[in-house]
């Protein structure tokens, strides 16, 4: 009964509204993303105040900090700053292991939901989000207690007698990527799922009928067309791993800085350093972006590349 | 079609019972978390009549950042330590007690009743005071103990098993009395002297956690470990093979204090508080809860006798007297925060 006319005129109900109705999302957006990102980006050219705040003087200072090192008493002629890049590197190391983890395991996972018949799928979709419901950092103790030295694990295993001695895990970076792994996995499984399942299996029909095997189906077939599934499941991953802190300090022992917790030290450490610990957060939010941009820019090729 | 698996549940157990009687008053506490029985502040709001409500934070840090973000005016009491008694009161966010205002302000052992961190006691009251330094699993290791060298230079055995605190200030300031270099020293060599001694002490520290670092000891996890007297009694209560140590080359004290905070809204209510808790039982009643050391005179008859003997509470006759972390000068703390940043880079 709905025709094309029908529903126009049900969309017209809203049309002098439309602008009032998309209020609430722009005042969101707004006032919890735009302002806090430009008050940073304020912030990280102003001078610091001791013990926390700024005073209202444009300095570099504080990129200077960043890319320069000056020697331990600032008297040194400036070299470049290894430390901070650093910490940065080990943050986008571990965060990209950790997608990497994530897609081996999350792949074949979401493969499996999608391929079972639809009445258990939401059954398996559920069973996935489950230990969801349990706060994160409770997950993580949690996870601690059961790798650590005399823990559950180690004990079971000793007693089996497979293993003679402990197996070594908690603060060491094995541990924090199991951390971050176990996290975050359900952010790779889902997009996948969500992507498998609307993919067209007689297309894997037709491309065995001409001879192709299940591997070359699987590559030449099925990853192109879940890959935007694939891809937003990386990206899902990879940004939050990025700016984990709770993983590292919990199980890594907190023997060294992440990006999290080097901007968390800047603002409510014993210096307090707000414009130092807003330009890393200005340089960690390009560095994001850049990513995100690449990407964008990679799925246009891609998409005009497909049309020809 | 896809069957919905999503309930959504209507939360309708909201019950909207009566609320407490209306109090005559209020009094807005800002605290440390698990530091003061909920008993005594119901005690408090009975004996007064007064509605008590309290945040929490976590560190002195925490507690001077919520304060320049904007929380000053919004509570009347707070209880920093006492090198951010200083800070605060170079920051200009305390209050000054007038003389006669606390009539219980004698109760204040000699010892606490001036202090360098609030000369006469201008802002604030003592609330506990305890030391910092380490405990050793004896299972784990059975020489002498009373040494620093069991956290900057220990024995080959317990290397990879030793806790710091993850504390800027305390871990600096003890690793500067192992040197027996002064606090906030801005001389090249020995900041560089005390540079090298923590890079080279990190190779045989496991983790630096300061709120597990209870739990750490307790379940074996760290054979040695960075810890406040208080909370190593505690772990000691769930594993008796801990220790605490008085090291003979020193370690730190620390004092917790109520403060009176600038602009705030119940001033008098809580200059009540400060009195209450100035009060020997009131005071004992924290103590025992806390297991700390309470600054206030009359208080030993009223703790638990197991609390009194305890070894962390008593240091041996020979223990030298222990320090205060200090507050430095703008120029020399870069320094030591370098230093800091440079260990946890």
């Amino acid at each position: 009964m709905a025709g094309p006319g029908n529903s126009r005129g049900f969309q017209g109900v809203f049309t002098p509204l439309r602008y009032w109705l998309l209020l609430p999302s722009w005042l969101v957006v707004g006032f919890f993303m735009v302002a806090p990102v430009l008050i940073m980006l304020v912030y990280s050219f102003l001078t610091k105040e001791f013990r926390g705040g700024v005073i209202w003087e444009f300095t570099l200072a504080a990129y200077d900090q960043f890319f320069l090192d000056r020697g331990l008493f600032g008297d040194e002629p400036p070299k470049i700053e290894w430390t901070y890049i650093g910490i940065f590197w080990r943050s986008v190391w571990q965060a990209g292991l950790a997608t990497v983890l994530c897609l081996l395991i999350g792949f074949p996972t979401a493969y499996y939901i999608a391929t079972r018949p639809p009445a258990t799928r939401n059954i398996w979709v559920f069973l996935v989000t489950i230990p969801y419901w349990v706060n994160l950092l409770i997950r993580t103790v949690s996870m601690k207690f059961l790798i650590r030295d005399n823990g559950p694990i180690n004990e079971w295993l000793l007693s089996a007698g497979l293993i003679a001695e402990p197996i070594h895990l908690i603060n060491t970076p094995v541990a924090v990527q199991l951390g971050l792994f176990y996290s975050y996995l359900p952010f790779m499984v889902l997009p996948i799922y969500a992507a498998i399942e609307r993919f067209d299996f007689s297309l894997c029909e037709a491309a065995a009928d001409l001879y192709a095997g299940r591997w070359f189906a699987l590559w030449h077939i099925i990853i192109p067309n879940v890959r935007p599934g694939i891809v937003a499941g990386c990206i899902l991953v990879f940004i939050p791993s990025l700016g984990a802190f709770l993983a590292p300090d919990l199980l890594g022992g907190a023997k060294n800085f992440m990006i999290g917790s080097l901007i968390e030290e800047q603002f409510k450490g014993t210096a307090g350093n707000w414009p130092f610990g807003a330009a890393a957060s200005m340089i960690l939010l390009s560095v994001v972006l850049v990513v995100l941009f690449f990407n964008a820019r990679n799925r246009a090729t891609q998409t005009s590349g497909a049309g020809h | 079609m896809k069957k919905a698996i999503l309930t959504c549940l209507t939360a309708a157990g909201l019950a909207l019972g009566a609320g407490p009687a209306l109090s005559a008053g209020k009094l807005s506490v800002y605290h440390w978390f698990e530091y003061i029985p909920q008993e005594l502040l119901d005690k408090f709001a009975a004996e007064h009549d007064v509605e008590v409500t309290m945040d929490t934070y976590d560190s002195n840090e925490a507690l001077l950042a919520a304060l320049k973000g904007g929380k000053l005016g919004s509570y009347d009491v707070a209880v920093p330590g006492d090198y951010m008694v200083e800070i605060l009161a170079k920051e200009g966010m305390l209050d000054t007690i007038a003389a006669g205002e606390l009539a219980n302000k004698g109760n204040i052992l000699p010892q606490w009743a001036d202090v360098s961190f609030d000369p006469g006691r201008m802002h604030s009251i003592p609330y506990q005071w305890g030391s910092t330094s380490f405990t050793v699993s004896r299972d784990a290791y059975q020489g002498d103990i009373r040494t620093t060298d069991m956290l900057f230079n220990p024995p080959a055995e317990l290397s990879g098993k030793i806790n710091v605190l993850d504390s800027q200030g305390e871990l600096l300031a003890l690793a500067s009395i192992h040197l027996g270099i002064e606090q906030c020293s801005n001389d090249k060599e020995k900041l560089k002297q005390l540079n090298a001694l923590v890079q080279g002490a990190k190779e045989h520290w496991a983790s630096f956690i300061s709120d597990g670092a209870k739990d750490v000891l307790v379940s074996g996890e760290a054979a040695v470990g960075m810890i406040w007297n208080g909370f190593s009694a505690k772990a000691r209560g769930e594993n008796a093979a801990l220790e605490y140590s008085y090291p003979k080359e020193g370690y730190l004290v620390w004092m917790d204090n109520v403060v009176l905070l600038k602009d705030a809204p119940n001033r008098e209510n809580a200059l009540k508080f400060m009195d209450f808790l100035l009060e020997p039982e009131n005071a004992a009643a924290v103590t025992n809860f806390a297991q700390y050391t309470a600054g206030v005179g009359g208080v030993d008859d009223l703790l638990d006798a197991e609390l009194k003997a305890s070894p962390e509470l008593n240091p041996p006759a020979d223990a030298p007297a222990g320090q205060f972390v200090q507050v430095c000068e703008e120029a020399t703390q870069v320094l030591y925060d370098a230093i800091w940043t440079n260990l946890k880079k």
